[in-house]
């Protein structure tokens, strides 16, 4: 199992310029994963980004653990530094009423089209962005198509089955 | 095309069907396809026109086009995505009488074993389709078998039937829930206000060749 000591002292750094940072620190499979509220995600990038160096923003994903589940969606920040070539996740948990997130696009630029693409599938709505429109599936469609309660073959009118 | 049709106005009909098979003849053996490959099946054509094994131009039909203006038979090679689906009307509208269609492969014809939200189920939802090729995909071998079926159905047809039509339903045609593929970006919407207020879009700093030779 690989060794995670220098990533779990980026978590201590954390917590130490913010207690409130960290909810929930997971380390599995030789990968960390921190639980960060959604409030504060865009201090946390920006924080990580600046002081310790993780200059990339390597993907941005949700999920959705099902409709059945109270923090139904989860967004996946997965980072990446290449300066000292560590990589670190950072998740965020939002309920299906208000599944709303800061933007972190003032942070890494190309977080702009994976937010998009977040929305698209997921309907997790990123507050502050410049241009949240939809960018895989065609700008008409109804519904969310990643989500765990769509339809495999969508709805009418839309489905032409 | 145009000749043809106001020649075939002015015939009586006994010189119309010694016609047709001079025609026919000369369709059939020039059939032009459009360069249009939307998945794996467009290896399979690829193989079938371009390789000396299947070799499509014994039969005339080599001459892939890159535009649909100057294509005879567009081959709807692959799944088509709802995304795609008004662009593909798009190119068929855009290619000019006499024009064919072939359905290649399952999922062009009834979206084989994508059954969902995002693949149309049957590209002939879309565009009339004349032959379907079964096969997943299908072999080289069954293309140009299609494409020989599609020259004897050429052969059976009449000039009067194949006409440019300007009907406004292939402006408006639309299937439920594909247009318009998107809300259209910034600069479109641009243009659009600049065509409304009647102002004249510049995207280009220098004037072309026919422009300045009006202003001048």
């Amino acid at each position: 199992m690989a060794n995670t000591d220098a990533l779990l002292e980026f978590v201590e750094k954390l917590k130490s310029e913010n207690a409130s940072w960290v909810t929930d620190v997971k380390d599995a499979l030789g990968e960390v994963t921190v639980i960060v509220p959604g409030e504060s995600i865009n201090a946390v990038c920006e924080y990580l980004k600046t002081a310790q160096g993780f200059d990339l923003l390597a993907d941005i994903c949700g999920a959705d653990r099902g409709p059945e589940e109270d923090p139904r969606f989860e967004v996946n920040y997965h980072l990446f530094s290449t300066k000292h070539f560590n990589r670190l996740r950072l998740k965020v948990l939002l309920s299906e009423d208000k599944p709303n997130v800061r933007t972190v696009t003032n942070v890494w630029n190309t977080a702009n089209w994976h937010e998009r693409e977040t929305y698209d599938l997921f309907g997790v709505i990123f507050d502050g962005h410049p241009d949240l429109r939809r960018i895989l599936l065609p700008s008409d469609f109804d519904g969310h198509a990643l989500r765990k309660d769509y339809p495999l073959r969508g709805y009418e009118p839309y489905s032409m089955n | 095309m145009g000749l043809e049709n106001t020649l075939f106005e002015s015939l009586p009909d006994i010189v119309t069907v010694n016609l047709d098979a001079l025609i026919n003849w000369s369709r059939k053996s020039s059939l032009w396809p459009a360069t249009f490959g939307l998945a794996c099946c467009a290896i399979e054509m690829m193989n079938t026109a371009a390789s000396s094994r299947n070799d499509l131009a014994r039969f005339g039909a080599e001459t892939f086009r890159a535009s649909p203006r100057q294509s005879d038979v567009m081959i709807v090679s692959g799944r088509v995505s709802r995304k795609m689906a008004p662009v593909l009307r798009r190119v068929y509208d855009q290619m000019p009488e006499p024009k064919w269609v072939i359905s290649m492969g399952a999922c062009a014809t009834s979206g084989g074993v994508f059954d969902n939200y995002a693949i149309v189920q049957g590209v002939d939802k879309i565009v009339p389709v004349d032959i379907y090729i079964p096969g997943c995909p299908p072999r080289p071998e069954m293309l140009v078998h299609a494409i020989m079926m599609l020259q004897d159905k050429i052969m059976k047809e009449s000039v009067k039937d194949r006409r440019d039509t300007f009907e406004p339903e292939s402006r408006v045609s639309m299937v439920p829930g594909t247009l318009p593929v998107t809300e259209g970006t910034a600069l479109e919407k641009e243009t659009e206000i600049e065509v409304s207020q009647n102002q004249v879009s510049r995207p280009y700093t220098i004037p072309s060749r026919h422009e300045r030779r009006k202003s001048s």
